[in-house]
């Protein structure tokens, strides 16, 4: 059942239209991202739904009310800003009581609620400092309790970890995913950082140029990308050029090589289509039930610890290879001629 | 490695011989405080000679006993203390208005609060009797209170330049929007957002603006006169036309005032909790 509803939704800043025919359904305690390159507008969408910007068009509902005529401070929203924005005037205990003040709750339930709140974002001790005596993770943190003291309907992350350093954002992540399990909050959370968005979220909306290029769950988004740009900007991907023979049968050939794709190819013969292929299901060696096997060189090495990021050159092309890290084999030096091999079952046909 | 070593080494002396190796400046230093200080002294001095042949405080216990002072001083000490008020009312939502929603407007308002310093105040004195007199539309020259009224919309408008550089500058420490709108996702409105969030973090610099405002009004001449209010410009100049050390006392008055106000500025800041790290 769809608890937030995005329908139609544009935006133009000028003759500049940012947001195009956006579409999103999220059910009530869902955690779904916007996930996109800068300028993507996937901030804007977030600022659409907070009511820091009017949709040129389109509707935006929360639990079944319409709240494109509401002013921010009328949609019982939680935001949580790039910045942190803690009013530097308040103690953390004041700032996160903030919003229950606002609404004119009691001093002793607010108080209860402040106490519960910081216990939960794992500060309990630090209600009397203030902002400026926290470090930026801390910040940060404080930031999510103070949104959710009120009890929002949905709670919006607009980039929270992209100012702090990597391990506090990897660390602070898995908390705000945590905390929203717990707490069952509908929460939609913009990042341009893939792995931010794959860890933590239900479903991913992996947005360009104003609009959604293909939503789904972290394992579809990355093992069946709907279009060239999502495969390209989700994870680490191999390309090819292959020339289509048969498109009812899914004939294609790679190079010289001719192969059979799993299913049907949406083409015309002759034309040009994109396969891909992740670092992943490249094989060093000859692996089982592999049909295709390629003679290659070994040109870059990148030891990753539990992973090996191998660079090979083969077939007039260079391609990424992973493999994992095994104690007992060390991984090849550069310049050693080796072979790889992949299944045609793991390719994916690029579209559009 | 060595290099970078025996940098450091030959410049932390140099640093360190910094301040005291340029006795140049020192004399610069000594040459300027002697410009305010001598004049500052000597009027001191002079406003004690009341008594013959000895110091005494007698031009002060004139000044202050007389019931005019008393009235012109508290006149404009109540018009300052409104001026404020209606400033900091119209100036920092205008200002935050502008960071916020219109900031391409930003230089047309900040040529609009320079015009108070370009154009003499006279201009704006006989503006305001030409376009309130009693015989115009709106006469507010009629009455007292009305003109009192006139009077506080001029001293606005002279202290406007005054006012919004101190409170724009005390917004520059701040991130406005996103304060703003972390206030509104609370469900804050603009009131609350004004009164809990933008004035506490600007209040040193609305202080430095009030401040300001106060000396302007205190010591204005022009347009008191022009309306013909018992304000405290037109005593001093009454004063230092009519008696010889009275104005001297005034004037040492004036400034312990002014000090004062400076003074209290400081402590009003040490006493704001949420910024003491960034002074010590």
């Amino acid at each position: 059942m769809s608890y937030l509803n995005i329908s139609g939704l544009q935006k133009a800043f000028g003759s500049q239209r940012v947001v195009k025919d956006f579409n999103l359904s999220i059910a009530e305690g869902e955690f779904v991202s916007l996930l996109g390159p800068s300028g993507c507008g996937k901030t804007t969408v977030l600022r659409m739904v907070a009511g820091f910007e009017t949709p040129s068009a389109g509707s935006i509902s929360i639990g079944g009310q319409d709240v494109v005529g509401l002013p921010p401070q009328a949609r019982a929203i939680g935001m949580v800003f790039q910045a942190y924005a803690l009013f530097p005037n308040l103690t953390v205990a004041e700032n996160v009581g903030f919003g229950l003040k606002v609404k004119g709750t009691g001093r002793a339930e607010r108080e209860a609620r402040v106490a519960e709140m910081l216990k939960l974002i794992g500060l309990p001790d630090l209600g009397a400092r203030y902002p400026f005596q926290l470090s930026g993770g801390q910040q940060q943190r404080v930031a999510l309790a103070r949104a959710m003291a009120p009890k929002p309907r949905v709670l919006l992350l607009d980039e929270p970890l992209s100012a702090l350093d990597a391990k506090v954002r990897v660390a602070l992540r898995n908390e705000i995913r945590a905390i929203q399990t717990e707490l069952g909050i509908t929460t939609v959370f913009v990042t341009h950082d893939q792995e931010e968005a794959m860890s933590v979220s239900d479903r991913i909306v992996v947005m360009n140029g104003g609009i959604a290029e293909q939503v789904g769950t972290p394992f579809e988004i990355y093992n069946r990308p709907a279009t060239r740009f999502v495969a390209n900007f989700v994870g680490t991907l191999n390309t090819f050029e292959a020339r289509v023979e048969d498109p009812e049968a899914g004939r294609v050939t790679l190079g010289d090589l001719p192969v059979r794709l799993p299913g049907p190819v949406a083409a015309r013969a002759g034309t040009t289509i994109g396969l891909a292929l992740r670092p992943e299901q490249l094989h060093l060696g000859r692996g089982p039930d592999h049909e295709v096997v390629l003679p290659a060189r070994i040109e870059e090495v990148a030891f990753l610890g539990s992973v090996i990021r191998l660079r090979v050159a083969t077939a007039g092309t260079r391609l990424s290879l992973d493999t994992f890290n095994r104690p007992d084999t060390p991984p090849p030096p550069p310049g050693a001629a080796t072979e790889v091999s992949f299944s045609v079952r793991d390719m994916i046909v690029l579209g559009g | 490695m060595t290099v970078a070593t025996t940098d450091t080494a030959a410049a932390a002396p140099a640093a360190a011989r910094g301040p005291r190796a340029n006795p140049w400046a020192w004399v610069a230093f000594g040459v300027g405080a002697l410009y305010f200080l001598v004049p500052l002294v000597g009027m001191i001095e002079f406003s004690l000679r009341k008594r013959r042949g000895t110091y005494s405080f007698d031009a002060y216990t004139s000044v202050l006993g007389d019931p005019q002072f008393q009235q012109t001083f508290a006149f404009s000490l109540v018009m300052a203390l409104v001026t404020i008020v209606i400033g900091v009312l119209i100036v920092v939502p205008a200002a935050i208005w502008v960071r916020i929603r219109l900031p391409w407007l930003r230089p047309v308002v900040e040529f609009l609060t320079l015009l108070p310093l370009v154009i003499p105040v006279i201009v704006i004195g006989f503006g305001y009797i030409r376009l309130y007199n009693t015989s115009s539309f709106l006469p507010m020259t009629g009455t007292a209170a009305s003109t009192n009224v006139l009077l506080l919309m001029g001293y606005t408008t002279l202290a406007l330049p005054y006012m919004y550089r101190a409170i724009d500058t005390g917004l520059r420490t701040i991130d406005v929007r996103t304060l703003t709108e972390a206030a509104q996702s609370l469900g804050a409105g603009w009131t609350t957002i004004l009164a809990r969030i933008m004035l506490p973090n600007v209040f040193g610099a609305v202080l430095s603006g009030a401040f300001l405002t106060f000396s302007i009004v205190l010591g204005e001449y022009v347009l008191a006169a022009l309306l013909d209010r018992p304000a405290f410009g037109p005593y001093m100049v009454a004063l230092g036309g009519n008696r010889a050390y009275e104005p001297a006392a005034l004037a040492v008055i004036a400034f312990a005032i002014t000090w004062g106000c400076m003074g209290l500025i400081q402590l009003a800041g040490r006493f704001q909790k949420h910024t003491r790290a960034a002074r010590t």
